[in-house]
């Protein structure tokens, strides 16, 4: 067991502090097992939003040491033992208490994209697709909602333009769509205008942080910003699209 | 709480961050290797010489720096420039302003410079180092009164297709110089040149062919990868283009630094400093 020193967010949203505690930790501890003791033992009233421990349910995003992460999937010994290790609640969603913040607005930016929409049935009331086409899609299926990638990106973090940009977990999500091979609706002209695509400027933080280690730049935005190309800025495949039709 | 402190204890502010590792690393490295790379490669387009070694046979064969290839015009009176046969439009025309400086390499190094400014890797790379949007994940960006990303002064971004079809078009063009050094006066042979312009050939074509907007085009833009052979011809060229794109940023910079110390090597054998060691001599 060694002593380790902890400095925590206390606060609501009307303002807080940081606060000290020292807390015994044992070998293979994570982050959020120290904050579990330091809750039983130094802190009763602490809030800190937790579920699963195995890096599944996305509920116990925070800062660490100014880092979006989870705190079930950090371990203690990534840290010196002489460092004090800071947890702060996410930033760019508003707090509720201590560690726990209120990341409802995603939920209203999922309800603004529209559901799958599959072609019909094959004539024997089946659905077919290849392995082939579904493995693209698979990975972002990975997600777990932990919202860390909406925490660190800067276009909703810093520059709070939430009224234009729905944030790359909905960029992905909207990519899972839009490459399904069964899907029909056309989201192009809203990823552009009302999702706000063009607000990315493909920096990768998102990617960096996502504990699943989905490719959302590369696999899901940059796509994305490519077939938004295709239909309002490249020259050659809109006088393509007058010629020969299509979307 | 001090005005800086936000709620939460997050810190408000240009590069301002609970970041305890040197976040900062990343970006003054990308500032040093960009700001040198940009420095010499301005330095050798003035230059205007130096860059072509004679293989000793009217054109063919030698060796040809990558900063002034293809060579659009010329002028056969520089040092070290190519014979005018090899100009796609013979010498600098005589109504070019005397005021005005010279060089082939002005006439092109725009197209790859246009690609690598609109390349979705340099984008962060330059994003993050030169106008802070943001400097690091979870560190301060530039304030801005009402952030406008790609969609407004940048929106030229989105013709980095463009750019790509003329990079491809220099794949050609360099591979092609590559080739031709590999044959002096009617013979094959070999030299250290030989095989610096390969190399730097396949590091451009590594970078170029795993182009994020190459990816799209080339299979990316499908949503059924199943069907008939120009279907699962395209998600096998698609494949082959994501095991490169992954590795895109390693040869962003493998690349860049290929085709610089391509042109330091040239230059230098073209100026006598050093000896080209191959089979001719």
């Amino acid at each position: 067991m060694t002593m380790r020193t902890f400095r925590i967010w206390r606060g609501d949203a009307t303002g807080g502090e940081f606060k000290t505690y020292k807390q015994e930790t044992g070998e293979g501890m994570v982050v959020l097992d120290v904050i579990h003791r330091i809750q039983a033992e130094q802190a009763n009233d602490m809030a800190v939003r937790w579920n699963c421990k195995a890096g599944k349910c996305g509920s116990c995003s925070m800062e660490i040491n100014g880092k979006p992460k989870l705190a079930c999937m950090t371990r203690m010994n990534l840290y010196h033992p002489d460092e004090t290790i800071t947890c702060q609640p996410v930033k760019t969603f508003p707090i509720q208490k201590d560690l726990a913040s209120d990341v409802s607005w995603n939920y209203e930016q999922n309800k603004k994209i529209q559901p799958f929409t599959p072609k019909p049935r094959d004539p024997d009331g089946k659905y077919r697709m290849s392995q082939a086409d579904v493995d693209r899609v698979q990975e972002f299926r990975k997600c777990i909602e932990c919202f860390l990638c909406q925490d660190v990106c800067h276009v909703l973090r810093d520059h709070e333009r939430h009224d234009a940009f729905v944030g790359p977990r909905f960029l992905i999500r909207l990519a899972s769509l839009d490459m399904h091979p069964l899907d029909t609706a056309d989201r192009i002209p809203k990823i552009k205008e009302e999702y706000g695509s063009g607000f990315c400027n493909i920096t990768r933080c998102c990617t960096e942080v996502c504990p699943e280690h989905i490719g959302i730049t590369d696999n899901g935005i940059i796509p994305l910003k490519e077939r938004v190309v295709d239909r309002f800025y490249d020259p050659i495949m809109m006088l393509k699209r007058k010629l020969f039709g299509g979307c | 709480m001090s005005p800086s402190t936000l709620t939460g204890g997050h810190k408000a502010g240009l590069a301002q961050t609970l970041r305890a590792d040197s976040w900062w690393t990343g970006p003054a490295l990308t500032a040093t290797i960009l700001l040198g790379f940009i420095t010499y490669s301005t330095w050798a387009a003035f230059q205007a010489n130096h860059y072509w070694v004679d293989g000793g046979a009217e054109g063919f064969g030698g060796y040809l720096s990558p900063f002034y290839s293809p060579v659009l015009l010329v002028d056969t009176q520089a040092e070290g420039s190519v014979p005018a046969h090899h100009s796609w439009f013979g010498e600098k025309p005589d109504w070019w302003p005397s005021s005005l400086p010279f060089s082939p390499a002005f006439l092109i190094l725009a197209f790859p410079g246009a690609f690598r400014f609109t390349c979705y890797y340099y984008r962060k790379a330059y994003y993050r180092t030169f106008t802070g949007t943001p400097p690091g994940c979870s560190v301060g960006a530039v304030p801005q009164k009402k952030y406008k990303g790609e969609t407004s002064f940048l929106i030229f971004q989105n013709l980095h297709r463009y750019a790509l079809y003329f990079a491809i078009a220099f794949i050609f063009i360099l591979s092609w110089d590559a080739f031709q050094s590999y044959f002096r006066g009617g013979k094959i042979g070999i030299g250290v040149g030989s095989v610096v312009l390969t190399l730097n050939v396949v590091f451009l074509s590594c970078y170029t062919f795993g182009c994020h907007s190459y990816r799209h085009l080339i299979g990316g833009k499908m949503n059924r990868f199943s069907g008939c052979a120009i279907v699962q011809t395209r998600h096998r060229a698609w494949q082959g283009c994501s095991w490169l794109n992954t590795r895109h940023m390693l040869f962003a910079w493998v690349s860049l630094f290929g085709v610089a110390l391509t042109d330091v090597y040239v230059r230098l054998v073209s100026m006598n400093v050093i000896k080209d060691f191959n089979t001719w001599n």
